[in-house]
């Protein structure tokens, strides 16, 4: 079971790093949709069969709209110039990415160890959640009894969040007169 | 954005009305089997945003236009605070004010049902909305 | 143990490629990866060793036998953020293409209008 795991996110680290890397936008934006693939199918081993249907939904639509906003371009590859400011960029982002890990190393040997879950909240919630709500589903008995409070927040966030990118794209008549005057 | 071809839009419009339907099941069903709003909101979402990439943007603002999408998502984010100021003046905010019923039956655990149903209209609407508006922009070869 | 690192390095990935890059377009998919990495971190805290996923069956069971339900119920709203965030962030990319006819971050700070 761990070493199936451990194949799985090798296989996304394989390929988020050829998202990263690779010149041509659509081989990216695909890596990325089997990075995403990866997870769900990571969600449903440990065993949340709720997640694993929403990742899958949420992918689709991600994959869309990426694919959407990169074909607005005429070519979707990118020119590659070596300049020398990238070296220094490169090793001073790696010499931090090192310390980052010593420093997550020694804070996961603080966290209960994998496998055995404190449940100091939860324990709670698993007891008296047929009882109190007489619904089997208890992460949705959590969403929506015990922390309602917590999910109006986050409808808050997805409200604003497309609120936000409805009225960013609000004027789609106005396009080709601001190709001429960009003052506007 | 223009659609595609008719080979499609047949398969499209064969095949929207089992996958809106399906979603409808997911939400309907949450507080039962995994799934609930956020899933079968996703799900009617894939389920619009199919008739949008095979008929184009033109066909599809004639059925649901931005702002009758946005219109949804309101209604939809109003009816989950609507259930909650409910429950606060019977008690406490968010108070689960229904009768529970059996187990395992559909219309049981109160405010729940209705909770999921008020999450999956709103998600479904709002992400819809956002892919109607995107699609407005014309391509590289149309400009 | 080892997957709490291996995640890491997921968000470490994002991260490089959300910092580092000069298209926009990878600054996106970076922070994409790191939605992803953090998401699959609180999961894999609340999972039990051979332990059943949160849905009851019948009401004589004890609590230990679960994973734990409450970093479940909490991702599955982020999951769904995180693609409102994605389509803010495209939204913002297709203005700036109109704005200023590329996507290199470099040109975008030389072209005045």
């Amino acid at each position: 079971m761990i070493a199936l795991l451990i194949i799985l996110l090798a296989f996304m680290i394989i390929g988020s790093l050829i998202a990263i890397e690779t010149r041509d936008l659509l081989s990216s934006v695909i890596c990325v949709g089997a990075v995403g693939m990866g997870l769900s199918v990571v969600f449903l081993l440990l065993g949340a069969p709720d997640l694993a249907i929403v990742q899958v939904a949420v992918e689709v639509l991600s994959l869309i709209i990426l694919l959407r906003v990169i074909v607005i371009r005429e070519d979707v590859t990118i020119a590659h110039r070596f300049r020398h400011e990238d070296v220094f960029a490169t090793s001073a982002a790696l010499v931090f990415f090192g310390i980052f890990l010593v420093f997550a190393w020694r804070t996961f040997q603080q966290l209960p160890a994998f496998g055995q879950p404190s449940l100091a909240v939860s324990g709670n919630y698993l007891a008296h959640g047929l009882s109190d709500v007489n619904s089997p589903n208890i992460v949705t008995s959590i969403l929506l009894d015990y922390r309602a409070y917590d999910t109006l927040g986050e409808a808050t966030v997805i409200f604003t969040a497309i609120i936000g990118a409805l009225a960013i794209l609000r004027t789609t008549g106005r396009i080709s007169d601001e190709r001429h005057d960009p003052d506007r | 954005m223009s659609g595609m071809t008719l080979i499609v839009k047949t398969i499209a419009r064969l095949v929207v009305g089992f996958i809106i339907v399906f979603g409808c099941c997911v939400v309907l069903h949450g507080h039962l089997s995994p799934g609930g709003g956020f899933a079968g909101g996703a799900m009617l979402a894939c389920g619009f945003v199919l008739v949008l990439l095979a008929y184009g943007r033109t066909e599809t603002r004639r059925i649901i236009s931005e702002n009758r999408a946005a219109t949804w998502d309101s209604l939809g984010a109003f009816a989950f605070l609507s259930i909650a100021l409910v429950g606060y003046f019977s008690g406490a905010f968010f108070r689960n004010f229904l009768p529970l019923g059996r187990q395992f039956q559909l219309i049981s655990s109160g405010t729940v049902m209705w909770s999921n149903v008020a999450i999956g209209i709103k998600v479904g609407a709002c992400l819809f909305a956002a892919y109607l508006v995107l699609a407005g922009f014309r391509t590289a070869e149309d400009m | 143990m080892v997957l709490y690192v291996l995640t890491m390095v997921i968000f470490l990935a994002g991260l490089y490629a959300a910092m580092a890059k000069k298209n926009i377009m990878k600054t996106v998919i970076g922070m994409l990866i790191m939605d992803y990495a953090v998401n699959l971190m609180l999961v894999l805290i609340g999972y039990r060793r051979d332990g059943l996923p949160p849905i009851m069956t019948s009401a004589n069971e004890p609590a230990s036998a679960f994973v734990d339900p409450l970093p479940q119920a909490l991702i599955v709203t982020s999951i769904v953020i995180g693609l409102a965030m994605t389509a803010l962030m495209a939204a913002l990319c297709v203005r700036l293409y109109q704005r200023y006819g590329t996507f290199d971050t470099l040109h975008m700070r030389k072209l005045k209008g």
